[in-house]
């Protein structure tokens, strides 16, 4: 059986791995974010864990089928150029939404990606919309609440039985806590979504005539979405753990205890009664639940709000992408169409990198309180314009009001180290994302 | 509306959810009041041996929970 296209077979597998890498780094915020911010792990160690243990979950995984969104669309249409648009679509839409610093789901997105490329190359009837309403925009509503019912019951009972407990005591014992907690989740993440990547390429290679249909997953297509998955960990997308981590509530490490481990425990058991929910939405829910749960917590709707609005457009957005992709593909036909996807998207991702240069956030500030200096722009700003005067955090930024006006840093009293953290010393990769 | 959702899968997944995932924390809460609460520990620091005993068994159960659930993801049970 011979290869055809050996070189199309190629670009596919590359663009399923770039997806593998960006579904790292969008996600290492779901495990990691609330350990980041209590300070539970250092960001370093928090990322450098993380990736270690979606490596391993990789590995872990046994069942790889060859499938892309089934049950969604109609798998006969799904072409190699198909696929290609579609993994397109969610790149695309995975590095816009990190831009912003909202966390979004990955397997959304992909799906997205593919139901866009599905309606370009066989129009409405090639998707399958009760199973995308079910399985997909439904699931999307209902994670983020069961999520918040788990992660607030888990932590106001917490927060009632160590209430006499010294606060030192409490964040000392719970940082282990976390730490195991968030673990899990990333265990189980390596597992779920490597997994999905291995199934697609396995599908490229089949489509291809690369391997016989009845393959199993080759070896070296299980390393390298393992490296891929772990590498976009350990980039850590810095923007979205700081959004999850510092936006939306402020965190101690009770807190980030109860969140995670409703996270896990809501993941695992999602999968196991076959009603997957997104990693995403189940980690958001958890951390907004461990607002509501905790006495004199307050939770930032309005953040909430806008990651709720992200959730509902990522399939319809990253379906415009992906059939805009699918065209291009068909427009400019054959071999050329593909490349030309290729080269548009690393044309695409190289902008967005460049354009997130203009405000780094990295494992040097991630941590620091979302104001206009470091701040995110639009999403975080209006947030904290809305409420100036919360707590701890409006006393200590308040002298920094006059600041904000001009967008590059004044010096203030981080400035310095910010400075020093996004100009040199470290690994340059390692330190944006 | 019911062809789209799946009530029962989702029941399961919040009750389930509230035992393990409200469950453990609970535990480990429990253990850390044990051990270091209000009146844990008597006038020279020493926290009595039921105390010190009732704070292991809470660890020691979230503990065989976390590597319960490793075992179940490397089993790939989902």
């Amino acid at each position: 059986m011979g290869v055809t296209e050996p070189l199309l077979l190629a670009v596919v597998v590359a663009t399923a791995l770039a997806f593998d890498f960006t579904n790292g780094f969008h996600d290492t915020g779901n495990a990691m974010a609330t350990s980041i911010a209590t300070r539970a792990l250092k960001p370093k160690a928090a990322v450098i864990l993380s990736a270690s243990l979606n490596m391993a979950g990789a590995f872990l995984s046994l069942t790889v089928a060859a499938t892309i969104a089934t049950g969604i669309v109609d798998s006969g249409v799904v072409t190699l150029a198909v696929v290609l648009a579609g993994l397109a679509g969610g790149i695309v839409w995975n590095l816009i939404t990190w831009l912003f610093g909202l966390p979004s789901s990955s397997s959304h997105a992909l799906i997205g990606g593919v139901v866009g490329a599905v309606l370009a190359a066989a129009g409405t009837e090639g998707v399958l919309w009760s199973g995308l309403t079910s399985k997909v925009l439904i699931p999307a509503l209902v994670a983020p609440v069961v999520a918040i019912l788990v992660g607030t019951i888990a932590t106001w009972l917490v927060a009632r039985i160590t209430r006499d407990v010294p606060q030192d005591t409490n964040d000392k014992a719970f940082r282990w806590g976390q730490i195991g907690s968030a673990s899990l989740v990333s265990l189980a993440h390596g597992t779920n979504d490597a997994q999905k990547s291995m199934g697609i390429i396995l599908l490229a290679l089949i489509a291809g005539g690369a391997v016989p249909a009845d393959s199993g997953v080759p070896f070296w297509v299980i390393v390298s979405c393992a490296l891929a998955m772990a590498l976009g960990t350990y980039m850590g997308g810095w923007r979205v753990i700081r959004t999850l981590g510092k936006g939306l509530v402020e965190l101690e490490s009770r807190q980030g205890m109860a969140a995670e481990t409703s996270s896990a425990a809501v993941i695992l058991l999602s999968s196991h009664f076959g009603y997957s929910l997104s990693t995403t939405h189940v980690a958001t829910g958890s951390i907004l639940g461990s607002g509501v749960g905790m006495k004199g917590a307050s939770v930032r709707w309005s953040v909430a709000g806008r990651m709720f609005a992200a959730w509902l457009i990522t399939v319809p957005s990253a379906a415009i992408v992906g059939a805009v992709f699918y065209w291009i593909d068909t427009v400019i036909g054959g071999v050329a169409g593909s490349y030309t996807v290729f080269g548009l998207l690393i044309v695409i991702a190289f902008l967005i990198y460049l354009w997130s240069r203009r405000k780094p956030i990295n494992s040097k500030n991630v941590n620091d309180n979302l104001g206009p200096r470091t701040g995110l722009r639009g999403v975080h700003r209006r947030v904290r314009l809305r409420a100036p005067s919360r707590g701890d955090e409006g006393q200590a930024q308040a002298p920094e009001k006059g600041a904000e006006a001009p967008p590059p840093p004044a010096a203030g009293g981080g400035g310095p180290d910010r400075e020093r953290g996004s100009r040199g010393g470290g690994p340059r990769t390692g330190d944006y994302s | 509306m019911t062809q789209f959702v799946e009530w029962d899968a989702l029941a399961n997944i919040l009750v389930f959810g509230i035992l393990v995932g409200a469950g453990l924390p609970t535990l480990f809460a429990v253990g850390v009041r044990l051990l270091a609460g209000h009146g844990a520990a008597d006038a020279e620091g020493h926290v009595s041996r039921p105390r010190l005993v009732g704070a292991y068994v809470c660890f020691g159960l979230v503990v065989l929970a976390i590597l319960g659930a490793v075992a179940y993801i490397a089993a790939g049970g989902h």
